[in-house]
């Protein structure tokens, strides 16, 4: 799946966008970080409600393409000057968690389910 | 390549700049062609041990010393110690305030993914004087 189907189907609000032709295979929705560097296996979007540079440099760790911000948070702008520097799409949806997961879920986006 | 020597110091208490060293290891790793997996272990276990110096001792050293065959990192620091590594070793145990659990980390995964993530790992610590981790990644392709 392309990121900008992905953002179609949340009706979410790009502010960054990276590499536009990376094929979205999996994703993982999660607010602790250590959690997604425990658990991501694969190349997953992260989906979160947690806003603050460390999602980006989490991302930028486990090579995640793309973060999604659940629930109208606004990402900060050292967040976006982070992404923008490291190629990651940042983009923001009025939509819950357990909403965006289902959406995605139901158009084929599997969850990361480890090795 | 040769070996190549790097050293960084990690600023206390500026959560929103920790995981910066752990940014500029990983696109090196990257840049000189190491294995996708060796990249990513090197900065998994460098990112969660980067954090616990800045949320648990006042920053610190880091130190990286890359050949073709291993990646060695040592993360030393002048803070409170470890009273019981054991404990600390142990997945979901953590000191971590509940401010620290709201910016995402705190849940007590640290210290077991460094190990996991890692093919050596070495803690020394002192309570009242420091803590330094030693972490190897074997290069395999
Ligand atoms: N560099 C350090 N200095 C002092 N204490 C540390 C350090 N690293 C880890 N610890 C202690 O070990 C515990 C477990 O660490 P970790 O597994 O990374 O979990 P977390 O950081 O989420 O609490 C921490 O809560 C803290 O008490
Ligand atoms: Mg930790």
């Amino acid at each position: 799946m392309k990121i900008s189907e992905i953002a179609r189907l949340v009706d979410a609000n790009i502010y960054c966008k990276g590499n536009e032709d990376t094929d979205i295979r999996c994703a993982f929705a999660c607010d602790m970080m250590s959690d997604v560097l425990a658990y991501v296996k694969n190349q997953a979007i992260l989906v979160t409600g947690l806003v603050n540079p460390q999602v980006i440099r989490t991302a930028e760790m486990m090579d995640i393409p793309c973060v999604i911000i659940v629930r109208g948070k606004e990402p900060t702008p050292l967040m976006l000057e982070i992404a923008a520097d490291r190629g990651i799409t940042v983009m923001n949806t009025k939509l819950r968690m357990y909403s965006v997961c289902g959406i995605l879920y139901n158009h084929g986006l599997p969850a990361d389910e480890g090795e | 390549m040769g070996a190549l020597h790097l050293e960084y110091t990690v600023a206390p208490d500026d959560f929103s700049r920790a995981g910066e060293v752990s940014g500029i290891v990983k696109r090196t790793l990257k840049d000189l062609g190491f294995p996708p997996a060796v990249v990513r272990r090197t900065a998994i276990a460098m990112y969660e041990a980067e954090i616990n110096m800045v949320i648990h001792a006042n920053g610190g050293k880091i130190t990286a010393d890359i050949t073709p065959e291993e990646i060695m990192i040592v993360f030393a620091d002048q803070g409170p110690g470890i009273p019981d590594i054991d404990l600390a070793m142990q997945e979901g145990w953590s000191t971590a305030s509940e401010d620290i659990r709201d910016m995402g980390f705190g849940a007590g995964m640290g210290l077991p993914n460094i190990q996991k993530s890692t093919d050596y790992m070495d803690v020394q610590t002192t309570v009242g004087v420091g803590t330094t981790i030693t972490i190897k990644i074997f290069v395999t392709q």
